[in-house]
């Protein structure tokens, strides 16, 4: 009985070390960037162009420049990715055709970012002729987020009982006045977690924007769709490694904003998604 | 000889390699309550469905014989299969509300169809519901939420659903079967005044439910019709031993 009752103990203290080693490394970074960064977040660091070799003043072309890219990726990826999702799953039959598309998804969500960049440097950039540009940019982080939209989408929408799909067609509704009025708004909270999962993924990358957007030191907003621009995680990376005689207080001033960004993103996304799931019902 | 609003002609159908309908041929008269009724697996939830189409949605399904509306052959190439479901509607065994209000669940099919008209709505909704003998019970919530009715009004509503369409017929498959008595008396009672516009044909959920609405009777026995007639009479006096087995309770 004794040996019983100690092994569990030991068993739940096992357990909840694994627990805390998850969370401790995730708070300590947090806080270590809070911290230090807290004391270079004024408005002149929000607002103002760099200055002195990005050794003071602001960042906010690069701000300016990971929100434009998050958007154009966007704009590109949720249609593409959603209409994707919507053919795989309730179109398509099982067919060669269909399940090579999906492992082709499966093994895209595999592969490292830096490849993406590389291939969005061959296709867009030069072969398309885009140059360095936001559309280069927006593009290739696009087709890196596209698995993550499809695949998450498709699983919504699976999850939506077949009954509804039949009970629409006996009203007299098409196929795609079904999920277009049925399906899609009941899987709509699924749907926006896969994009949020994506887009947040896109605007902290710097891999794919390293060849195809991103500008080293560009101290003005971007002008046209096909101009450069900084972006905040290379930003980061410049500042860290590649500027001699940094302080620290800008390079972790811009992990905070970084950090800032995403997470807010993170909670608009939480609240839309938990908006919309109170309103489902099955 | 009554009205025939559709025509069944040698109507074979498997789901692949199992065969669920064998030959069927039967003629189901208009302004009247069809009974298909027999044991399970018998093919009549598939017939129902054969009907309107509904198995258009089944990959591996495979049909031969015709199936006539008003003399029109309803799987002729290039019909309009929409607009023959809103003809011919249909009322599943379990009740299943769209997400939405009761005034959106039944409104659902006329705005499919392209209706906007406010007013036009209001009416449609209100018939359907007294139709459907559910308008008392709903009328001063129709903008709340369809899944909060009981089992039993949620079936009435799925039965105003359809309605709603006006259809020529109305297919029933066990739609009684997962109520209470009262709720199906209900349910009964209303298609009993709906058979003097409606083409209703009813899968019943037990066999006294049969003999208390049918004007015709047909008996399926896997796969097979074995017999079919006008009025009581299959239940009284059926011709093959096997439809007397049946009715008699010595299977099923």
């Amino acid at each position: 009985m004794r040996n019983r009752f100690v092994a569990q103990r030991v068993g739940f203290a096992l357990l909840t070390l694994a627990a805390l080693a998850v969370v401790i490394p995730i708070l300590a970074v947090v806080a270590v960037i809070v911290i230090r960064g807290a004391a270079a977040i004024n408005w002149e660091f929000l607002t103002a162009m760099p200055r002195d070799g990005m050794r003071a003043g602001g960042i906010f072309p690069a701000i300016v420049g990971t929100v434009v890219l998050t958007l154009g990726t966007a704009i590109v990826a949720i249609p593409l990715g959603v209409g994707g999702a919507i053919y795989l799953s309730e179109y398509a039959r099982d067919t060669w055709l269909t399940r090579t598309i999906r492992l082709a998804i499966i093994n895209l969500a595999g592969i490292p970012s830096v490849v993406y960049g590389l291939f969005g440097l061959g296709l867009f950039v030069l072969l398309l002729g885009f140059g360095t540009s936001i559309v280069a940019g927006s593009l290739t982080l696009s087709i890196m987020t596209l698995p993550i939209i499809i695949s998450t989408a498709e699983e919504a929408l699976r999850a939506v009982p077949t009954e509804f799909r039949t009970v629409s067609a006996s009203l007299g509704g098409t196929r795609w006045q079904g999920i277009r009025h049925i399906v899609l708004p009941q899987a709509l909270p699924g749907i926006i977690t896969g994009i949020i999962l994506g887009l947040l993924r896109a605007a902290g990358e710097t891999a794919p924007i390293l060849f195809t957007v991103a500008a080293f030191y560009l101290p003005r907003l971007p002008r046209s769709p096909l101009d450069q621009t900084m972006a905040l995680p290379y930003h980061l990376y410049v500042v860290s490694t590649q500027v001699p005689g940094m302080p620290p207080k800008i390079q972790f001033g811009t992990a905070l904003v970084l950090l800032g960004l995403v997470l807010s993103l993170n909670v608009v996304a939480t609240t839309i998604r938990s908006y919309f799931r109170r309103r489902r019902q099955w | 000889m009554p009205e025939t609003k559709i025509q069944i002609q040698d109507v074979s159908y498997a789901y692949g390699d199992q065969q669920v309908l064998r030959h069927i041929t039967l003629d189901v008269p208009a302004r009247a309550i069809t009974v298909f009724f027999g044991p399970a697996g018998g093919g009549k939830t598939t017939l129902l469905r054969l009907l309107n189409r509904l198995n258009d949605l089944v990959e591996d399904g495979r049909m031969s014989g015709r199936i006539l509306l008003d003399g029109e052959d309803i799987y002729a190439p290039g019909f309009d299969v929409p607009s023959l479901r809103r003809r011919v509607g249909m009322v599943f065994a379990l009740p299943l509300p769209l997400p939405g209000t009761i005034r959106e669940n039944v409104t659902y099919g006329p705005r499919l169809a392209g209706l906007r008209d406010r007013a036009r709505l209001d009416e449609i909704v209100e018939r359907s519901l007294r139709q459907a003998a559910l308008w008392d019970e709903v009328k001063d919530r129709l903008d709340s939420p369809a899944n909060a009715l009981s089992g039993g009004q949620q079936q009435r509503l799925c039965i105003a659903r359809s309605l709603a369409l006006e259809p020529e017929v109305l297919l029933l498959d066990e739609p009684t079967s997962g109520l209470d008595p009262i709720s199906t008396a209900k349910v009964e009672e209303s298609l009993l005044i709906l058979k003097e516009h409606y083409t209703v044909i009813i899968v019943p959920h037990s066999i006294q439910q049969a003999g208390r609405i049918a004007d015709y009777a047909a008996f399926f026995l896997m796969g097979e019709l074995v017999e079919h007639h006008p009025g009581k009479k299959i239940f009284t006096a059926p011709t093959d031993k096997r439809t007397e087995d049946y009715v008699t309770g010595r299977f099923g």
